[in-house]
């Protein structure tokens, strides 16, 4: 049975607190500020914890299973990051208390501010920005300033490859540029007579994930970072896949000029549902006066390294209030601190390990469309189940069935019945066989018995969901007249 | 299935033109990709659309896409039934699921988009 909503629950009168005694004098409130129009649900404290924790409970989540869902990265959040965040001294600390009094807070960000310089191989930082698509907002306005206050103003394009995330072109026209998308070769890196005739006077920069959403490093990165040079242009890395490369290779070294991190991927906060994450910036020493205010400094004092807010010298100015979401800062630094330089690098190898050897397993019975050494995910197409009816999202639902959450679908878009997937470096060898057995059972039910799969989930909680009605007409709002309808049912 | 009396794009979209208007839609194989459409977005009357640029989007269960235009020239009517009750969209896209009326500003652009057949062969291909 469905859990029933919390209105459903509530009877007229219950209360879910009980107050002492007024030690005051009671007054009644002013008639002017009492509404009886607020259909709130009358339930007891109890109620409302098992309410909640019963849908909780119902929810897939990478602490109860795996959950390849591609280009998210998500692996395990250790708890010890937790243990961290709930410190006193850093939940406590008060985001107007005087930086010289939070000498310690100011630190773990100067510090992670120099890790980031680092594994980006570039040289400042900015933690600001609150998730990745605000750090590509951050980064491509800091382009645009670099831009204009040299003059070069009719620079107005920005080259986005056909398999960037959808928040690249939104991010590039958000930071009011025109969008021109290049195409991907045969291998599925940027083609590069596609790009040459692409860059011009006008090209101010060009945006790309590498690895890409296809999980694929670009073979010609560095033409293409030469090329985009060449005109004039920046190139903005999305930090988004840097969970294939830290450790081993740099984007300052391939030739980007700009790239976001995304803590909560590559340095395991938690994510998904909205946040909070962190997507701090990183660029080169000549783009760096334009950073968003403030930055950390540090400066040597005979008491010791003193730390202060510092306002770059020609700043975009604020693009967050306060100090960006603190929490998730102290989470990443712990995860970089307890892992260490080398033990960083091993993620990143075993990450790729894991996808190349899920690929392996998988490539007899699904077609996979780029077959070469892939990154840290891979890319499959149904495309061969489509010829027996069943199609990526009748597979995505079945895969439940087996207790996975199920991968990425229909993204990338430029591979038909695309599923990208991501095991990261957090699963076991055991737990990648289970789920390559339960995607060759799929494969075979295709061909055998595809009516199970279209029919999917059939082992879960809430059977399939009519996804189509819920987007043509969406059912926001909980009113009475739905209530009396229920309960005369 | 693709119907000889209109032109069709790469991007999947087609245009007929009959007499001095040309009604504009997307093709079967179109919607089929797409999935069940959930939303439609196009211009209003008195817009001017220019051949090969975006002129709307198109929103799926699956994805969002961009409209572009086979034709250059000026709506000069929206189909609100494709509006209201995006479905049209999937259940008859050559037909009710039409999208705008144009007055084309030249009327020889058309030639140069693919044939029904030329475009039966495209989508086997891709």
């Amino acid at each position: 049975m469905p859990e029933p909503l919390i209105f459903q629950r509530s009877s007229p009168g219950r209360r879910g607190y009980s107050l002492p005694d007024a030690s005051t004098p009671e007054v009644t409130l002013d008639p002017a500020l009492q509404r009886e129009d607020l259909e709130l649900p009358e339930v007891s404290e109890f109620e409302v914890v098992r309410h909640y924790t019963r849908l909780s409970q119902e929810n897939r989540a990478i602490d109860t299973a795996f959950y390849p869902l591609g280009s998210c990265t998500m692996k395990y959040n250790p708890k010890v990051n937790e243990e961290v965040a709930s410190l006193r001294g850093v939940r406590r600390v008060h985001p107007y208390t005087p930086g010289t009094e939070v000498q310690g807070a100011l630190q773990v960000m100067y510090d992670l501010q120099s890790i980031l310089a680092q594994v980006g191989g570039l040289d400042a930082v900015s933690l600001l920005p609150a998730a990745g698509a605000h750090g590509e907002l951050t980064g491509m306005l800091v382009i645009r300033a670099h831009h204009e206050h040299r003059g070069d103003v009719q620079r107005q394009t920005v080259i986005v490859a056909d398999s960037a995330h959808g928040t690249n072109p939104a991010t590039a026209a958000m930071a009011g540029y025109t969008v021109r998308t290049v195409q991907s070769d045969a291998r599925g890196n940027v083609d590069l007579d596609a790009l040459k005739s692409l860059v011009d006077h006008e090209t101010a920069g060009m945006m790309l994930t590498n690895p890409n959403t296809l999980g694929l490093f670009d073979e010609n990165i560095e033409e293409v970072c030469r090329i985009v040079h060449d005109a004039g242009g920046l190139m903005y890395g999305d930090g988004a896949n840097m969970n294939a490369m830290t450790g081993i290779a740099t984007p300052g070294d391939l030739g980007f000029d700009v790239l976001h991190f995304n803590l909560h991927k590559t340095f395991s906060t938690p994510h998904g549902g909205g946040g909070p994450g962190a997507g701090p910036i990183a660029v080169r020493d000549f783009l760096a006066p334009y950073l968003p205010d403030p930055v950390i400094r540090a400066e040597p004092t005979e008491d010791g390294t003193h730390y202060a807010f510092d306002t770059p010298k020609r700043t975009i100015g604020k693009v967050r209030s306060l100090w960006g979401n603190y929490a998730v800062l102290a989470r990443a630094y712990t995860y970089m601190r307890h892992h260490g330089a080398d033990g960083l690098r091993a993620n990143s190898v075993h990450a790729v390990l894991n996808a190349n050897y899920l690929g392996s397993l998988l490539k007899a019975d699904y077609e996979l469309r780029y077959d070469r050494p892939c990154m840290h995910e891979f890319v499959l197409s149904g495309s061969k189940q489509k010829r027996h009816g069943v199609r990526t999202v009748d597979m995505a639902k079945r895969i439940m069935d087996f207790g996975f959450h199920p991968p990425t679908i229909y993204f990338p878009l430029i591979v038909e019945e695309s599923m990208l997937i991501e095991p990261t470096e957090s699963e076991s060898k055991q737990t990648l066989d289970e789920f390559a057995e339960a995607m060759r059972t799929i494969a075979h039910e295709a061909e055998t018995a595809p009516g199970r799969i279209k029919s999917a989930p059939n082992e879960t909680h809430l059977r399939r969901l009519d996804e189509t009605t819920a987007a043509r007409r969406p059912d926001l709002a909980y009113v009475r007249e739905q209530r009396v309808v229920q309960e005369n049912k | 299935m693709n119907p000889d009396d209109r032109r069709y794009t790469q991007e999947h979209e087609w245009v007929r033109i009959e007499g001095d208007l040309a009604t504009i839609g997307i093709t079967h194989h179109a919607q089929h990709q797409l999935g069940d459409v959930v939303y439609v977005d196009l211009p209003e009357v008195g817009a001017t659309l220019n051949q090969h640029q975006p002129f709307g989007s198109i929103d799926s269960v699956k994805t969002a896409s961009d409209l572009f235009s086979p034709i250059s020239g000026e709506v000069v009517e929206v189909n609100s039934a494709v509006t209201d009750d995006p479905a049209v969209v999937n259940a008859d896209p050559f037909g009710q699921g039409w999208m705008l009326r144009v007055r084309p500003s030249d009327p020889a652009e058309a030639d140069a988009l693919m044939t029904a057949d030329q475009y039966g062969l495209y989508t086997q291909e891709s």
